[in-house]
């Protein structure tokens, strides 16, 4: 299909590019002009496209899970979100650290998935943090990045070798940062909050102390790391200071870390459960601080559906993790853009060109001639509230039903094809 | 509002009704009253003081409160205002006594039905009976005085205003409007 | 009279008013308890279940006679907690009872904010009697109104809470139930057992037990639990003993007539010393009765305050 975009806002932040003007996709992918004419054209007045959304983290749970969440769901949950790229972490039932098992997600994503699924593989075999996964064989299978995300990986040792292992294929570690001794039993920040609250703490320096070993192991073995959902102030600064002496180091936050703080807990209300937890202003602040200094790279979702059955329980029973695909453009929109933490340009570069340049994803993030047709196009002007039925994740753990937001996206391109509009949902 | 008793009446009433529970009273040793909370309270006192006066007492007749909040039947009631438990306080035993339950007006009759109730957690007196300043009419239940100051049947609320101690600003009125 | 709540969750978020009025109307039930029949009809034909996931033998039985003693029909569930992990949730076994027509659920449960998760799903009114390390909010009452009866007035009443701070959901009903009375609360403990941001709450946080409890006015001890040791939060039940314990020696040095309380049950010679807990000073058993009546006074409310809210 050949399509135009016509008179649209193009704001591309991997050529600085913000202008009015078209679009057009043949084969693909964004060419100079069409070779025919244009099989549709889209009238772009008044929206913005922007390269395709790329999510460096989110758990699909297939396979194994499939109650929470498939491929097919999760994938229509980040077309409606604006999202055209998903890594989905090794967390399944089995794990992700055999080859067969990234074919597998790799076919069925082929098969049933509405934008572009890549697989993280397993740091240790079994994540178990005893001995390092087949990397090599995994990445050959298509992994675009390594991870124990959930079970960090504890020992110092294994650690390290990951780091250096992975030099080989330019393959980014993402560390799950967690001293799991130090937060053992812990559900929520540990604070004031907590104590109110009776319920046990996980202190901010259980994440900081896993921080800096990482980025200590990152000097010593020059490995690329990547800190997956920074939540403290402590973890803000010392990937400053890291970055500062010039490191590999990167890392991305959530948007309910710069959003919502722990405060949000006093209900009980299992759906501001997550981990790392909601932490204080203080630490709010530091992460909007860190994303407009640059320290913060990427806005990712750690996107966890959890079923309304195991959520609806006692705080401490309860899993972790919230639902966020369909709610990452609208809280970057509104908590960051419109609050002048960030432009919209650095906004967009955070869920763009920054994860594509961390991750290597050759002609993705970008609206250049020659780049994968993966846009999305972003209507800044349209209201809406989030409603538990309009949620097209198979869960519906989110703390952020019933917000009203301003601005979303209104159509998904993902490879030249279009897969969701707002007016009619996921296009088959 | 309409005056039916002034405080000079008003002490008529008590004094006709403490003859009368003197004539019908031999035993004055088991004699025990005990007033309603909280306007059945003064009137009991009226009462008491009144009896052991005409008979110049030496020893005070046992004296007792009672508040039936807790045994109304009325708490299932939609709108009902979260009423104030009072004090119950009967510092005597009641088993065997000849009790003279007091209160200012006697209308459904819903009160002493709840009063009895309440008795009846204390002991097993040998008998109770019933005296009203004033009896209201419309029962609701079949609960009749024995001793009755004045009649005067009436839907409206009748107010028995009494002080601590006899004033002359004692009176008995009948709400006119709700 | 101001209380009308469906709920009786916490102390935190009830107001000076509402906790009086709790107190006040407790005085009546007490007064009930020399009767030679202690009963009143008051919740004829209500059902108020006993849903206990832990093991207590005071507290449920408290509210048993209380409910009792109020003529409703109570029934206790003592769950192990293991079965809520392997069969029905917490919420549908409510839903069960409730579905049995229950006006009123009384909870005592290990984890921290189950009477919440109950009164968020269900119309029956939810007592918490005890959650994990939240809130024990009849005890903070209880203790209130024994410090009320024996002290008259809380307002400037020096009052120190000894041991597990950290673990203890009555230290924090008494903190939030004393500091609206505007008494002046005291912990001490070791530092592992006192939450660092206690002193937000407005006490002030000592160490040595020595220094905590002079011109003390009541001295409430709390129980500690054996297994805290196993998590290195104090080295030996012996040190703690050296440190922690009341003592006479001690005591003495608090006011005169200070009040020696405990929530029970004791572990005498551990955290009080038996001759201080016999002593004249210690209101140990009067506040088991206190108890029964401020619960009585909390069910009534909350009944009373579900048929106002039926219209």
């Amino acid at each position: 299909m050949l399509i135009q975009i016509k008179d649209i806002k193009i704001i591309d932040p991997s050529a600085n590019i913000n202008k009015t003007g078209d679009i057009f996709i043949e084969d693909g992918k964004i060419v100079e002009k069409l070779s025919k004419p244009a099989d549709k054209v889209i009238d772009g007045k008044g929206k913005i496209a922007v390269p395709g959304l790329i999510d460096v983290h989110s758990h699909l749970r297939e396979p194994g899970q499939e109650e929470k969440e498939t491929i097919k769901t999760g994938t229509m949950s980040a077309a409606k979100g604006g999202i055209t790229t998903v890594f989905c972490m090794p967390n399944t039932k089995p794990v992700t650290d055999n080859a067969p098992s990234v074919e597998y997600i790799l076919m069925k994503a082929q098969k049933e998935g509405k934008v572009n699924v890549f697989p993280i593989g397993c740091i240790t075999k079994g994540s178990q943090g005893k001995e390092l996964a087949e990397i090599g064989i995994l990445k050959k299978a298509g992994i675009v990045a390594v991870s124990d995300d959930g079970v960090p990986v504890a020992n110092s040792q294994i650690m390290r070798r990951a780091l250096e292992y992975t030099k080989m294929f330019n393959l980014a570690v993402i560390s799950h940062c967690e001293d799991k001794e130090l937060s053992r039993n812990g559900v929520m920040n540990a604070g004031k909050n907590s104590m109110i609250f009776g319920l046990r703490g996980i202190p901010n320096q259980s994440e900081e102390i896993m921080v800096s070993r990482d980025i200590m192991l990152c000097e010593l073995t020059g490995g690329k790391l990547h800190i997956a959902h920074v939540s403290t102030a402590g973890s803000v600064e010392l990937v400053r200071q890291a970055k500062k002496k010039g490191l590999n180091v990167t890392c991305e936050t959530c948007p309910h870390y710069f959003t919502l703080t722990d405060d949000y807990v006093q209900n009980y209300d299992t759906n501001f459960k997550m981990n790392p937890p909601l932490r204080t202003l203080k630490d709010v602040d530091a992460i909007k601080e860190g994303l407009k200094d640059g320290t913060i790279d990427c806005i990712a979702t750690d996107h966890a559906p959890h079923t309304q059955e195991e959520k609806c329980r006692e705080f401490d029973s309860a899993p972790f993790g919230i639902i966020g695909f369909e709610t990452l453009l609208s809280l970057t929109l509104n908590e960051l853009v419109d609050k002048k933490v960030l432009s919209l340009e650095d906004a967009i570069a955070k869920m763009t060109v920054n994860p594509a340049r961390i991750f290597s994803l050759a002609n993705r993030g970008s609206l250049k001639v020659g780049s994968v047709a993966d846009i999305t196009i972003i209507d800044l002007n349209h209201k809406y509230e989030l409603k538990k039925e309009d949620i097209l994740s198979k869960s519906k753990n989110s703390p952020f039903i019933g917000r009203k937001f301003k601005g979303c996206a209104v159509m998904t391109i993902v490879g030249g094809k279009i897969v969701w509009t707002l007016k009619d949902g996921i296009i088959n | 509002m309409e005056e039916i008793l002034n405080s000079k009446q008003i002490n008529n009433e008590i004094e006709k009704l403490a003859n009368e529970i003197l004539e019908k009273n031999d035993d004055i040793e088991n004699l025990a009253i005990i007033g309603i909370q909280t306007k059945g309270v003064n009137v009991a006192k009226r009462l008491s003081k009144k009896i052991e006066s005409i008979k110049n007492l030496k020893k005070e007749i046992p004296f007792g409160i009672l508040d039936i909040t807790l045994y109304r039947d009325d708490l299932q009631e939609a709108g009902a205002d979260i009423p104030t438990i009072k004090d119950t306080n009967i510092p005597f035993d009641v088993s065997n006594k000849n009790i003279i339950l007091v209160d200012d007006v006697l209308y459904t009759g819903r009160t002493i039905r709840s009063a009895l109730d309440v008795l009846k957690d204390f002991g097993r007196p040998k008998c109770i009976k019933l005296a009203v300043l004033v009896d209201r009419g419309y029962r609701e239940l079949p609960i009749q005085p024995d001793y009755v100051g004045l009649i005067h049947h009436t839907k409206n609320r009748i107010c028995v205003s009494l002080d601590d101690e006899i004033s002359d600003t004692d009176r008995v009125y009948v709400e006119t409007t709700r | 009279m101001s209380f009308n709540r469906k709920d009786l969750l916490g102390l935190e978020h009830l107001d000076r008013k509402e906790i009086q009025t709790i107190i006040d109307s407790a005085k009546p039930f007490k007064d009930m308890f020399t009767r030679s029949i202690k009963k009143a009809p008051a919740l004829v034909g209500k059902t108020v279940v006993n849903l206990f996931y832990e093991p207590s033998t005071r507290t449920r039985t408290s509210f048993e006679v209380a409910s009792k003693r109020l003529s409703a029909d109570v029934v206790s569930i003592a769950t192990a907690t293991s079965s809520v992990v392997k069969g029905e949730s917490l919420v549908d076994t409510a839903k069960t009872l409730e579905a049995m027509k229950a006006d009123i659920i009384i909870i005592r449960h290990t984890l921290a904010g189950t009477p919440e998760l109950l009164a968020k799903n269900l119309n029956a009114s939810i007592i918490n009697a005890g959650d994990g390390f939240h809130e024990h909010p009849t005890q903070g009452l209880l203790d209130l109104f024994t410090m009320f009866e024996k002290k008259k007035k809380i307002e400037g009443l020096k009052v120190l809470l000894v041991g597990d701070i950290l673990h203890s959901r009555v230290a924090k009903s008494n903190i939030w139930a004393l500091t609206k009375f505007g008494a002046k609360v005291r912990v001490v403990g070791p530092p592992t057992l006192i939450p660092g941001k206690i002193s937000e709450l407005g006490v002030e946080v000592f160490y040595n037990l020595d220094e905590a409890i002079k011109d003390v006015d009541v001295v409430n001890i709390l129980r500690i639990q054996m297994e805290r040791q196993q998590e290195n939060l104090f080295p030996s039940i012996h040190e703690y003993v050296e440190l922690y314990q009341v003592t006479k020696e001690r005591l003495a040095k608090a006011k005169p007539d200070v009040l020696v309380m405990h929530p029970g049950p004791m572990n005498r010679g551990i955290e009080i010393d038996s001759e201080v807990a016999d002593s004249p000073s210690a209101v140990i058993n009067e506040q088991v009765t206190n108890g029964i009546a401020v619960r009585m006074a909390v069910l009534h409310l909350l009944a009373l305050a579900r048929n106002k809210g039926k219209k």
